[in-house]
């Protein structure tokens, strides 16, 4: 199996860390992940600016950077979902169908394509869990409060698995942070409100380490937390997962 | 002004905001609880989804059929291409009746062509009934929500409100004791309607009826004391059978407000011995979305307000920031097919967090329509110059492994050496007025990568 790791463009410049948490789990769970060099960006940034036909070098690019895998892995639900639903504007050769077809979130992949449900390992901290909009609706990686009560998804199921890891139950489960993108600097000002109302709820509940499955969701979250100076932890699953020790 | 910039200003007030916010979603809550307890929920959903398609693609048909069908229960049909003509169709109908009063329960449709305006600089006084309408009636304010018209008011405004212009006792909040002297001022008003105009929910082509759901009665109380009875609908309100409206009354108000069944579910079929009956059918750009395949869908619309209650930039930002008439996620893209250049911010009023879609009760997929009206308008040339610069280089660089690499490195080093204030200035970067950027690291992870012995170079 020749698995790619997708690493998206601001984690490759801002979270390397996040990047080799991802190619070491991998490791551990026995697939070597390679780095096609040639990889940038999902293009999905022009895409939302309503500049999606700008953006068809940087989904060619994509595709050539990739399509010699089986898998392509990357740790941020968001561009996955990017490549999987909107890379249709493009010819659609075998190619670009396999790469669409085989771009899979990091824990998607762990679970759906590697049939773990459980890494052991220990974290003895309060975690709050933030589902990634295109994560939880778009890629279906956990239930909809819109649809039922039940909380259950993917990256839960990972994380209860850990042994001393408590999960804070939010008010609100699944409201959006107000990243979305470039929203977060055409709207700024709902974005920034947005994204303080998620950390509050956080806070209130107990949470002393915000995670989940999108780094670019945690990028806002966090920017937030160091501004406010709480004293919340922001990392991604994959850096607990791989064993990440905080002191 | 934008809809960012008409936020900024609701977001000012921020224990308004977190008041407006926290209201509505108790009203998403109640709809939750109300959908949980319905087990069949999801295939009621379908259901509705599946009938409005169907309608849809045969419109033309049904309407034939319900104007044929209303013609023969005695019913006058007219139809009107936009807001202009339906208000004057209106007025005509008012002075051939020599009406000067008019009483109205809450029509969307009125609002969306302007008709209060019209009827009042024609020497039409029109009261609407319905208790939110009137408030923000007597303020002069818009509504700004489909199902609660005046949710962004609070007790004390209404207070304020009914003093200034009822003459409550300054200072009296008492909610009870508002709705009580509304309802005194409204039943005056009710006795002295000559006309009573209505908006439509539900048009049944099979019988030539029209149904009216309301939670107040207003609706019922002003059509039996009128002589004369208005309806006014959107061609898109039609459904083919009577056996068809209970998939629709049972998602409507579980959809809006968590209610089982609306309070009063109304339906006109025939003027009642000596009475009249006309409807008016309005078309204003429907039309036009029916030509456009991938937004034809939004005109499956009931108008539950669900995506507003749900959507957090909604809640967080007022109806009046979509400057609109139907405003939230539906209303953003409902807007741009009336006027691409006006309304050219509202698609981007949305993180697509995808909420709106997976609350409608008839499966508009929403915010999958709000990003292709993105790229209609970038298209059409309708996007900020800056946006649409910026994003063209991004394209270059990102299409550029080298280009990218060698730039993000600047970047980096940048962000490190430049002062705080400077890669902070909240004048010109606006990710900086609530947030911090991420720390730069050293290193890239291509950089690490390339540096790890095991990792061939190739």
């Amino acid at each position: 199996m020749k698995v790619a790791l997708f690493v998206p463009c601001y984690v490759d410049q801002f979270y390397p860390q996040v990047a080799i948490a991802s190619l070491q789990l991998l490791e551990k769970l026995g697939v070597r992940a390679h780095f096609p060099k040639q990889q940038t960006c999902c293009g999905q940034p022009m895409a939302n600016s309503g500049c999606e036909q700008d953006a068809k070098p940087v989904y060619h690019n994509f595709v050539d950077a990739f399509q010699d895998y089986d898998y392509v892995v990357g740790p941020a639900g968001s561009c996955v979902y990017h490549v999987r639903k909107h890379f249709n504007i493009i010819e659609q050769t075998p190619a670009v169908q396999h790469v669409r077809t085989n771009t899979l979130e990091l824990f998607d992949f762990i679970i759906n394509v590697l049939g773990i449900t459980e890494i052991p390992g220990s974290f003895p901290h309060k975690v709050g869990l933030h589902l990634s909009c295109h994560g939880q609706r778009g890629l279906h990686q956990a239930n909809e409060s819109e649809m039922t009560p039940v909380r259950d998804g993917q990256l839960r199921r990972l994380l209860s698995g850990m042994q001393g890891l408590e999960l804070t139950e939010l008010t609100r489960n699944d409201e959006c942070c107000g990243f979305g993108g470039t929203f977060c600097v055409s709207e700024a000002g709902i974005s920034a409100r947005m994204g303080q109302d998620r950390v509050q709820d956080h806070v209130r509940n107990g949470t002393q380490v915000l995670t989940g499955g999108d780094m670019s969701c945690l990028m806002h979250l966090e920017g937030i937390v160091r501004r406010q100076k709480l004293p919340v932890h922001v990392l991604h699953a994959a850096e607990i997962l791989n064993g990440v020790i905080i002191g | 002004m934008s809809h960012s910039e008409r936020s900024d200003i609701f977001l000012l007030d921020a224990e308004r905001t977190t008041w407006h916010d926290e209201t509505l979603w108790f009203v998403r809550e109640k709809r939750d609880k109300a959908v949980y307890a319905t087990p069949e929920f999801q295939e009621l959903r379908q259901l509705a989804s599946d009938i409005k398609d169907h309608t849809l693609s045969r419109l033309d048909f049904y309407l034939q059929q319900f104007e044929e069908n209303a013609r023969r229960n005695g019913v006058h049909v007219h139809w009107a291409v936009d807001a202009a003509e339906h208000n004057a169709i209106v007025l005509g109908l008012l002075r051939q009746h020599g009406a000067t009063r008019v009483v109205k329960s809450k029509s969307m449709l009125t609002e969306e062509c302007h008709l209060n305006p019209h009827l009042l600089a024609n020497g039409i006084e029109v009261i609407d009934t319905d208790l939110g309408e009137r408030i923000i009636q007597l303020r002069e304010e818009a509504p700004s929500h489909v199902v609660l018209p005046a949710i962004h008011l609070k007790k004390e405004d209404v207070g304020d409100t009914f003093h200034k212009y009822l003459g409550t006792e300054k200072g009296n909040n008492d909610p009870q004791q508002l709705t009580e002297t509304a309802r005194q001022h409204l039943r005056e008003k009710f006795l002295a309607g000559q006309v009573a105009i209505s908006g439509v929910n539900f048009a049944v082509a099979e019988t030539g009826t029209v149904v009216v759901c309301t939670n107040e009665g207003n609706a019922d109380l002003g059509v039996n004391l009128a002589q004369v009875h208005i309806a006014c609908m959107g061609m898109e309100k039609l459904i083919p059978r009577l056996s068809d409206l209970s998939v629709f009354t049972r998602i409507l108000t579980r959809s809006a407000t968590g209610q089982p069944i609306t309070t009063y579910t109304s339906h006109f079929t025939r003027p009642a011995e000596g009475k009249e009956l006309h409807i008016v059918i309005v078309d204003n750009g429907r039309t036009q979305q029916l030509g456009r395949p991938d937004f034809r869908a939004s005109l499956k619309c009931i108008r539950c307000g669900a995506c507003m209650n749900t959507c957090p930039v909604y809640r967080r930002s007022g109806g009046h920031s979509y400057d609109f008439t139907i405003p939230g996620p539906i209303g953003a893209i409902l807007s741009p097919n009336i006027d691409m250049r006006k309304h050219a911010s509202l698609p981007f009023a949305s993180t697509l967090c995808g909420s709106c879609t997976d609350v409608c009760p008839v499966k508009i997929d929403i915010h999958t329509q709000l990003y292709k009206w993105r790229q209609v308008l970038g298209e059409a040339g309708k996007l900020p110059t800056s946006k649409k610069w910026s994003m063209r280089l991004l394209s270059r660089v990102l299409a550029k492994p080298g280009m990218y690499s060698a730039g993000g490195k600047v970047a980096r080093q940048a962000l490190r050496l430049l002062p705080h204030g400077l890669t902070h200035g909240q004048g010109y970067n606006p990710w900086a007025i609530a947030r911090e950027l991420p720390a730069p690291p050293q290193q890239s992870f291509r950089e690490w990568y390339a540096q790890q012995p095991q990792n061939d170079k190739a």
